[in-house]
């Protein structure tokens, strides 16, 4: 399997997403869409659904179920999990032996599946409930087919996902500088921190959109369970502040002090102190920072 | 109505979030539907004709979780009154 590298690991506790563009191959693709099932035209989207739960295509599985034993082999979900960039992954993000939480297939239907009243974006939310923990879940958005613009892929916002918030909460927020749409070919997995902020989009092409969506857990300490090879040895080294001369930034730390646009300008800064903390918690080692602004703070005499 | 969600508590600073709800029934807006904002600033906004109704306090932060980011902050409801038939 291919493990994550740390500039990968150090993205994903900065933006709280990865993305890999066609990692599944077709033949994978094919035979899911085929395990699902299409979408009939005489149909509705509850018809869709009662049809899907009735025939059983994507399985039942109990929450707390190990990954391991959730999908039957040879089944295109049991093929994808297992490839080597996929299984590596999953191993650097919630360990060797995640337990499954739920999965569901998202189907966003195209308008006229709606007899006429246009089909809505969903609001954007945050998964679950309140979930202040530093350890994470992951969630898999698995797209089969391609994801033009017009289909309203998924939306989401790079960074949310420190925020400690209750899932539809944040309904009110329309629009947030940075949003990313998803627009990919076929075969592209997302891999989201349980916390990211998203929604699924309106549909306006012709086609049903289908996404799958598999939520894990780790059953392990979430430290150092990716390729950290490459950390080089000066890595918890500070760097100069503001005034740097011609000397970059090493990687990790620029990584973990990019903005995001949303950034509000105080608030920006407190996402920098969680980021780094959050990196502490992957490093497993509690002297890390970058920028000196966790040690400023904990610079306390008693 | 137009919510905007500004990077300070300064209404002249840039504009981070946004939403429009349009009581008039003349536009459709819905999550996700923009991805550049309507005004660069919240005084651009007052420009252009929009009330400000309200805007979010500026709150002490709770001991033990000063450090702790959820909601967007610097929140501001403005209104525009139009002409409708009925």
């Amino acid at each position: 399997m291919t493990l994550l590298n740390s500039e990968q690991m150090a993205s994903f506790a900065a933006r709280g997403f990865l993305k890999m563009e066609a990692v599944v191959p077709e033949d994978i693709n094919r035979q899911f869409l085929e395990e699902v099932g299409s979408v009939p035209e005489d149909g509705t989207p509850e018809s869709f659904y009662g049809h899907l739960f009735a025939e059983g295509n994507v399985p039942v599985v109990a929450a707390g179920t190990p990954l391991s034993e959730t999908y039957q082999e040879g089944s295109a979900i049991h093929r994808l999990i297992n490839l080597p960039e996929v299984a590596g992954a999953i191993q650097s993000l919630v360990g060797s032996q995640p337990t499954f939480d739920h999965h569901f297939l998202h189907v966003t239907f195209p308008p006229r599946f709606y007899n006429g009243n246009a089909p809505r974006a969903q609001h954007t939310h945050q998964d679950s409930t309140i979930d202040p923990r530093s350890a994470f879940d992951v969630q898999i958005m698995y797209f089969p087919h391609e994801v033009t613009p017009q289909m309203g892929g998924t939306r989401f916002v790079p960074g949310t996902h420190l925020r400690v918030v209750s899932e539809a909460s944040i309904s009110r927020y329309q629009n947030i500088a940075g949003q990313q749409h998803i627009v990919c070919p076929a075969g592209t997995l997302l891999f989201m921190h349980m916390g990211i902020w998203h929604g699924g989009g309106a549909n306006e092409s012709d086609d049903p959109r289908f996404m799958f969506k598999i939520r894990l857990c780790p059953t392990e300490r979430q430290a150092r369970l990716w390729d950290d090879s490459d950390l080089p040895d000066d890595h918890n080294k500070q760097d100069p502040i503001f005034w740097t001369g011609v000397n970059p930034k090493q990687p990790i730390h620029e990584i973990l002090t990019r903005p995001e646009p949303w950034f509000e300008m105080d608030t920006g800064r407190l996402e920098y102190l969680n980021r780094i903390r959050f990196w502490r918690y992957l490093l497993g080692d509690s002297s890390f920072d970058a920028d000196y602004w966790l040690t400023r703070i904990e610079n306390e005499y008693v | 109505m137009l919510v905007l969600y500004l990077e300070s508590s300064a209404l002249d600073t840039r504009v981070v979030a946004w939403a429009h709800y349009d009581g008039t029934g003349q536009a459709r807006h819905m999550s996700g539907d923009q991805d550049d904002p309507p005004y660069k600033t919240g005084l651009h906004a007052l420009k252009d004709g929009w009330r400000l109704i309200q805007a979010s306090p500026l709150v002490s932060h709770t001991p033990g979780a000063e450090f702790r980011t959820d909601y967007l902050k610097y929140e501001f409801f403005f209104e525009k009154l139009v002409e409708t038939q009925s």
